[in-house]
């Protein structure tokens, strides 16, 4: 399993940099995640999104689709692919420290 | 004491498993009541052979009440909602339908209304889909007028019921204007918002070889965002993130919700409108005595009727389980098998389940149907299942030598 550093610290991922274990994350961490997809700064707008795909997959052991996270987040799909230009779902879950969500087949 | 078993939906679902259980029941242990809005069965894996003119509205649409088992009653009403907290479903006709037992079994519905234009004018003319009949029809004038120009096949955002279908559109597609002559002025494009042809990897990379091979151009990654259309002139598709892809004629397979009284009904559905369940018991998280079957349920598998078919082994297991007050059994194994017909003839088979991607091989066992392969059996049993839907299927009948459970003889590995 490879691993990557954030602040300081040697958290294992998936092939596609993916955090496997959700409570190896910090809130610490998220800046550079963040940087890594090309996301400079973290607004309170991201930050909502990010604790709310971390309350989600406490709940349900999978991070939200897109669409799922346009109804329930309190942020319209439109925002979230300003926030998150290159996939919400998918760079979301990246940041905020929890797998990849599953798509639906 | 009788006990009252309710079946929200008559479809595939409701169907087989009300007759399963009036089977398992005599008439003085349960009485069984079915709900639908209407008394028209479509088998919906005729729908993508209605636009080719390769069937028709009367060879695909029966009676559900004819489908029902003596001594099952039949309520032609429309669903309000349910109170899981009381055990009662209200319906649109004013009746109080109180349960011990509930199955929701009404299916996904289409939510154009969640994608920017798929409302508007162009609808059934330049912007159509095959996934009801009057669309199908409709779909099927517009596939006659058209004499050259650009096809797109667009999925608009999963889960849509049989995930195979909008591929199996675009290789009838190119054989259907082979067969006009016209398929060098037809440019074929499908449009995913997966990463690959298919979520599975070994499936996907046989399923965009079979699409090159056809010379049908692949989008991926694409989250249709609006669709801007004339309805007599090009249009075209807009992703999310700005990304475009323009046309003369859209397929389009709209976002799917459940039922609309499941998001009425307070606690029973997830933010889509389906019914989170156990994936393996499929008894409904919200209360024990509510149990979902098919497209309806919240389980991580394909929307498909050969899940339905699966499933409804083990659901009627556990619905006497638990009237029994028995432990339910975590049976169900996610099985999923879909013809996939690719055109002149032939069709490919996968099966796979919740844990195994679809393989190479034999299916059920070495010597059966070719796995993952194009071939004419394949093609053949595909046009048997109609008959099969309406006489086993239905019925809920268990298909000797075929049990629910994925078969892994004859099945090769990575």
């Amino acid at each position: 399993m490879p691993t990557a550093t954030y602040d300081g610290t040697a958290v294992e991922v998936n092939d596609e940099g993916f955090f496997t274990d959700p409570d190896r994350w910090t809130e610490a961490m998220a800046a550079q995640i963040a940087k890594e997809q090309g996301i400079d700064t973290l607004t309170d707008r991201h930050w909502k999104v990010i604790a709310f795909m971390r309350a989600e997959y406490a709940a349900k052991g999978t991070g939200p689709t897109v669409r799922a996270l346009g109804k329930t987040s309190g942020v319209t799909v439109k925002e979230l692919y300003q926030l998150f230009p290159k996939g919400p779902a998918k760079t979301a879950a990246k940041i905020a420290g929890i797998p990849k969500p599953h798509g639906c087949i | 004491m009788t006990k009252r078993i309710v079946v929200l939906g008559a479809g595939t679902g409701g169907t087989l498993i009300a007759n399963r259980l009036r089977r398992a029941y005599d008439r003085t242990e349960a009485e069984i009541v079915v709900v639908d809005r209407d008394d028209d069965h479509v088998y919906q894996p005729g729908l993508l052979f209605v636009p080719f003119g390769l069937a028709d509205a009367n060879e695909i649409v029966r009676s559900r009440r004819e489908y029902l088992h003596a001594g099952i009653a039949f309520h032609e009403a429309a669903i309000d909602r349910v109170d899981t907290a009381a055990n009662e479903v209200r319906l649109g006709d004013g009746t109080a339908l109180g349960y011990d037992v509930l199955v929701i079994a009404t299916g996904a519905r289409l939510a154009r209304d969640e994608t920017a234009g798929l409302d508007g004018p162009a609808w059934g003319a330049t912007v159509s889909t095959f996934y009801t009949l009057p669309d199908a029809l409709d779909l099927r004038h517009a596939l006659r007028r058209f004499d050259g120009g650009r096809l797109v096949v667009n999925v608009v955002d999963m889960p849509v019921k049989c995930p195979v279908a909008p591929l199996e559109f675009c290789f009838l597609a190119d054989w259907y204007f082979r067969r006009r002559g016209i398929r060098d002025r037809v440019e074929l494009t499908y449009v995913t918002p997966l990463d690959a042809a298919f979520t599975k990897p070994v499936a996907a990379r046989t399923l965009a070889g079979l699409l090159a091979d056809k010379g049908v151009g692949l989008v991926t990654e694409f989250n249709t965002g609006s669709v801007e259309a004339d309805p007599a002139g090009p249009g075209k598709l807009v992703s999310y993130d700005d990304r475009e892809v323009p046309f003369d004629l859209a397929v389009v397979v709209p976002a799917h919700s459940g039922a609309a009284y499941v998001a009425r009904s307070p606690g029973l559905g997830d933010e889509l409108g389906f019914v989170p369940v156990d994936p393996h018991t499929l008894q409904a998280k919200t209360a024990p005595n509510v149990f979902a079957i098919g497209d309806a349920a919240g389980v991580p598998t394909s929307k498909a009727g050969s899940v339905t078919h699966f499933e409804g082994e083990a659901l009627a297991g556990n619905i006497e389980r638990f009237l029994d007050g028995r432990p339910l059994d975590a049976s169900f194994d996610g099985h999923t098998n879909c013809f996939i017909e690719t055109g002149f003839g032939k069709a490919l088979l996968i099966d796979f389940n919740y844990e195994t991607e679809p393989l190479t091989g034999h299916f059920p066992a070495e010597v059966g149907l070719p796995l993952l392969k194009e071939s004419r059996l394949n093609h053949l049993g595909k046009l048997m299942f109609q008959w099969f839907y309406w006489h086993v299927l239905l019925p809920g009948h268990d298909v000797p030598g075929l049990g629910s459970d994925m078969p892994v003889r004859g099945k090769k590995g990575d």
